[in-house]
């Protein structure tokens, strides 16, 4: 498939408010990218259309209850049989910040076992608490399944922004260890916030912005065409957007967020849907 | 009151009041009774014009003339008469602010003091749209929801032009946080409490609707423990060829947006009072509660409305609801408008007409929409999940006719409803007794520079900035808080629109401790301030937005004051070539504890040719030669410096305009050259605070030399080095740029040390001697601790 063949779906309801610069990195690299009001999806629209769906940064429907929640049972309740098929299909599906809390409350992530129907985890209060708005480090840790990450060496370190109240990635207590082997195993771990040096975390903050369980930012389901990280890949794709732009005699084009979206659309181009 | 004066319509919600026959006490009770706020000659102005109509008023057109006339909506105290010294001063916005305005005539300027924001031409056939509010009274009672609400105001301000927001600005005035809470009269919260409601409002409405908050202040004065300044920001961007005011008769009147409920009632009369013991009970319900979401669906279908061109005006509903979004939008239009309040959309029943037309509940817009139109405007509302209804038209007989349930409930004739505002006021000027100090010169300035970094007005403001989101949208290219130190920046940089390689410089400057010695320098100070930390990250053709926080105007003293700041606006403004686009006032800001301290806020908005060209504050290169441009005078009255030693002093910093404006353009046309590495102005703190600054947000050091330091008549090294003289800056350079940058500048900046790799800051005092000798990471260290938590200082 073509780049310019691909088309991208930012969906989108009243709270969402990262839809713009989302589809503006898409379309920067030569992807169609439509941003859509949910309800015209379920009234006018056919979800399998599109290749690529995006939930977008914001405070869905005001996020008055556990972020994401709400937004995740109305689109299981209106638009739940084309998710699943459009993920069963292997679509890529991307979830930033609140499209995160999105995936994770939906039961799209983590997914050890398909689509849960109850959430496997939870983005919560950050630790210490309060919205914090700055550029962190992560450090890629995929071995190669997952879809969106396929431009990123392992073991490389990129910065992008952080902008949540509720980041903070928890399992089930007794679980965690368990299920933390099994996201290593299945190549599920995408993103450690770590230090400049791409030292990682290790629970330690600032690094670790939030006190995320094993200092993830970023998981993918087991197939690796679902992802969720709640740095902000959008805010980060251009030279001026970074944080330190100033400094630097010579700017490379793009930022690191560049990468992911470069990542998924390498990946289309590449194969014959 | 006197049961006599009313008369209850048959079946109606409606009152009635007999005033053609009343006497001047029972006016007064009517008055009182109903809130009204109308002065004695006021009253009888409305007695004479019922008697001419030959009827009795009714409650709501007695609101709705109030609300009309209140300060808050007409500015009295700006565009009425004032007396002093003899002189009669006709208005002071057309005397001063507008005057700068229309002799500057920069054909850059779209629309100013017109329109709920002003307008000024931006690229590519875009223009900025910029307004700052004052929500000061609603967040001295409730802080969370008072802050909130502002930012919502002032963001629909921007939707009022038509323009998407993008950016939003705060400046902030609180109490000392460690204000003894024996000495907190009853009725006034605690600092602290309000500073953390204030803080938290505003990260909330403005995170949650995803405009980035970039740009803003925060001060502590004793005077704002009783009256907490809240000035919220907004910056909108719009095609300019979209921009429609061109309502006639027969087009519908929209309203949209949140439901209308008790919530906000005579907000504005509360505006225009001063706060007492009695302003939490009585005045609770005059804030409003705010709901970021709806909002951010109600400019989705601005925006939506406006690209299409289905519209022909538009208006916010903020102060006096809809009586004063109806009014003015068919005053703008010289028509009449006929509205039915039964179709206004309620949040619960039970309200009166005159509630429902009062009410400033938040999240609504008014837009006037020409009939052939309705439909596509309505169906755009449903998409956006946004309630919206036709409550009435516009109509050729120049009267404000109101139905209630198929009652006429008001039937006032336009004229009369914005005749008005023919108020003389009398000023004096009073000339604060002060004396300038006479201390020692401490030994260890080292320490006193430690201590000022401390200070809670120079220190980091980092655990608050963090909490609004100033990534979203993704166009913020230089950031309040710079690189991994998160040093300050001197003004925010916005990429705001993808195909121009222009970037929008957003800054502000308030030195309210100025005020204190006077109010004309003050002004200057602010006014030079905002410009300076413009022109420090590149920013030039700058537009300024001028906001007023006073004490009670009817206070001959008060207004003396305010008469001296806008002779400095005028004189100011004039000589920088900056126009006012936009302003807004706040008065009565006084409290059990006293009146605020007077305090202008000037906002600036420039642009950079080419982003390329932004400056930051970090020093960039060991090895790098530093300037300093503007001279240093011995003129600490009002500083930070002389506030550490407990003194005010009488030698406020005064402003040498067309100095400043040689030096300026010298700088920008450097700025253009690209060959400033970095760059930051000298204000609170002066040279020494401003040269930590620049260190520590780098990561390497700094050797500077007094003695090299243009100064007149400076014979101390603390006044050398903590002076806040005016239009200064410290501006990094490399060597091979030394000759350009030297021609460029000429005579106005000297040469006065160089930037090092070891990370000390060492500065050489008039004798020669090191007297400021600190390690970076120490200085940082004093700057992070006041104000942030301990985990975030690093």
């Amino acid at each position: 498939m073509n780049t310019e063949d691909i088309k991208v779906c930012v969906l989108r309801v009243g709270g969402t408010n990262c839809d713009a610069e989302t589809q503006r990195a898409f379309t920067e690299l030569g992807a169609k990218a439509e941003v859509i009001q949910v309800s015209d999806m379920i009234k006018k629209r056919n979800l399998l259309d599109y290749n690529v769906l995006v939930f977008p940064g914001g405070f869905s429907y005001g996020d008055y209850v556990r972020s994401g929640v709400i937004f995740a049972r109305h689109l299981s309740a209106n638009l739940g049989k084309e998710i699943r098929q459009f993920v069963d299909e292997g679509r890529p599906l991307l979830g930033i910040c609140n499209g995160f809390q999105i995936l994770v409350e939906y039961g799209l992530l983590p997914g050890f076992s398909g689509i849960s129907e109850f959430p496997e985890a939870t983005l919560t209060t950050n630790e210490p608490a309060g919205f914090k708005c700055k550029w962190v480090y992560l450090k890629q840790e995929n071995r190669g399944k997952c879809a969106f990450t396929s431009a990123i060496p392992a073991g490389k370190t990129i910065q992008l922004p952080i902008a949540h109240g509720e980041g903070r990635l928890l399992f089930p207590k007794e679980k965690e260890q368990a299920l933390l082997k099994k996201i290593i195993d299945q190549d599920m771990l995408v993103f450690r916030y770590c230090t400049k040096d791409g030292e990682t975390a290790e629970g330690k903050y600032p690094d670790n912005p939030n006190g995320s369980f094993h200092d993830i930012a970023g998981i993918c389901n087991p197939e690796g065409n679902i992802f969720g990280l709640m740095p902000h890949p959008e805010r980060a794709m251009y030279w001026w957007q970074q944080p330190t732009w100033t400094r630097e005699n010579q700017m490379l084009k793009y930022g690191d967020g560049k990468l992911i979206f470069q990542s998924i659309i390498n990946k289309l181009t590449k194969t014959n849907h | 009151m006197n049961a006599d004066l009313i008369v209850q319509r048959e079946n109606s919600q409606v009152l009635e009041f007999k005033i053609a026959k009343a006497t001047k006490a029972q006016l007064q009770e009517i008055n009182s009774e109903l809130a009204l706020g109308f002065s004695a000659e006021e009253l009888s102005i409305i007695q004479a014009y019922f008697i001419k109509e030959k009827r009795n008023p009714t409650d709501i057109e007695l609101q709705t003339i109030s609300q009309s006339w209140s300060e808050h909506c007409c500015h009295k105290t700006f565009k009425g008469k004032i007396q002093l010294n003899g002189k009669e001063i006709s208005s002071l916005f057309k005397t001063y602010l507008a005057k700068a305005t229309k002799e500057i005539n920069a054909p850059w300027c779209f629309s100013v003091f017109e329109d709920n924001a002003g307008i000024v031409k931006f690229d590519k056939g875009y223009g900025i749209a910029a307004k700052v509010e004052t929500h000061n009274h609603p967040s001295a009672v409730e802080p969370f929801g008072g802050a909130a609400t502002g930012v919502g105001g002032v963001i629909r301000d921007i939707l009022g032009v038509w323009a998407d927001p993008i950016a939003c600005t705060d400046v902030l005035g609180f109490g000392p946080l460690d204000y003894d809470y024996n000495k907190l009269p009853n009725g006034v919260k605690h600092p602290k409490y309000i500073y953390r409601g204030v803080t938290a409002g505003i990260s909330a409405y403005g995170n949650n609707m995803g405009i980035p908050t970039v740009n803003g202040a925060i001060y502590f004065d004793d005077s704002y423990t009783g009256n907490v300044v809240v000035y919220c920001g907004c910056i909108g961007l719009l095609p300019l060829n979209k921009y429609v005011r061109s309502g006639k008769v027969g087009d519908y009147v929209v309203l949209s947006g949140g439901k209308t409920g008790r919530d906000g009632i005579h907000g504005v009369t509360f505006a225009s009072a001063e706060l007492t013991e009695k302003s939490e009970e009585i005045s609770r319900p005059a804030v409003q509660i705010a709901d970021p979401i709806e909002e951010e669906k109600v400019k989705r279908a601005v925006v939506g409305i406006r690209d299409a061109g289905l519209g022909s005006g538009i208006t916010d509903i903020g102060g006096g609801g809809l009586s004063s979004a109806v009014g003015e939008t068919a005053e703008r239009f010289g028509s009449g408008v006929a509205v039915d309040l039964e179709k206004v959309h309620l949040k619960h029943e039970g309200l009166s007409p005159w509630e429902i037309y009062l009410s400033e509940s938040q999240e609504r817009m008014l837009m006037t929409i020409p009939p052939e139109n309705l439909e596509q405007v309505m169906a755009i509302f449903e998409k956006e999940d946004v309630h919206a209804v036709a409550i009435g038209r516009l109509i050729p007989e120049r009267r404000l006719r109101l139905s209630y349930k198929g009652e006429l409930v008001s039937d006032i004739d336009m004229a009369f409803l914005f005749s008005t505002c023919e108020i003389t006021k009398t000023a004096t000027l009073e000339q604060a007794k002060l004396i300038e100090p006479d201390f020692p010169e401490p030994q260890n300035l080292t320490q006193t520079l430690l201590d000022l970094l401390a200070a809670p007005n120079i220190a980091s403001k980092e655990a608050v900035i963090r909490t609004y989101d100033h990534e979203v949208k993704g166009n913020t290219l230089l950031k309040p808080l710079q690189g991994d130190y998160a040093g300050p920046n001197d003004a925010a940089v916005l990429k705001p629109v993808d195909v121009s390689n222009k970037g929008l410089v957003i800054s502000c400057g308030m030195n309210p401790n100025y005020g204190k010695i006077d109010a004309y320098w003050m002004a200057a100070s602010a006014i030079d301030e905002a410009i300076r930390n413009n022109l420090a990250v590149g920013g030039r053709r700058i537009a300024i937005l001028d906001n007023f926080t006073w004490g009670n105007p009817e206070k001959s003293e008060r207004l003396g004051s305010l008469v001296r700041a806008c002779e400095a606006c005028y004189d100011v403004a004039t000589n920088f070539r900056t126009p006012f686009i936009s302003g807004k006032d706040s008065l009565y800001n006084e409290s059990p504890l006293g009146p605020v301290t007077p305090t202008l806020l000037i906002t600036a908005i420039g642009i950079i040719p080419d982003i390329n060209k932004t400056v930051s504050v970090d020093l960039k290169a060991a090895g790098n030669l530093i300037y300093i441009v503007g001279d240093t005078y011995s003129e600490l009255g009002g500083s930070e410096y002389y506030k550490l030693k407990g003194f005010l002093g009488a030698s406020v910093p005064k402003l040498n305009a067309s100095k400043a404006r040689k030096s300026y353009y010298n700088l920008t046309k450097a700025m253009g050259e690209g060959i400033v590495k970095s760059c930051h102005d000298l204000s609170e703190g002066g040279l020494a605070v401003a040269a930590a600054e620049m260190a520590f947000a780098s990561g390497l050091g700094l050797e500077l030399d007094l003695q090299k330091v243009p100064a007149k008549n400076v014979s101390r090294d603390d006044f050398m080095l903590f002076s806040e003289s005016n239009s200064r800056f410290l501006i990094e350079v490399a060597p091979e740029d030394q000759k350009l940058f030297e021609e460029l500048m000429g005579k106005y900046s000297k040469p006065i040390g160089k930037v090092t790799k070891e990370q000390k800051l060492i500065i050489k005092g008039l004798s020669g001697k090191a007297v400021i000798d600190a390690s970076i990471d120490k200085l940082r260290y004093s700057w992070k601790k006041t104000l942030n938590p301990k985990e975030d200082i690093q």
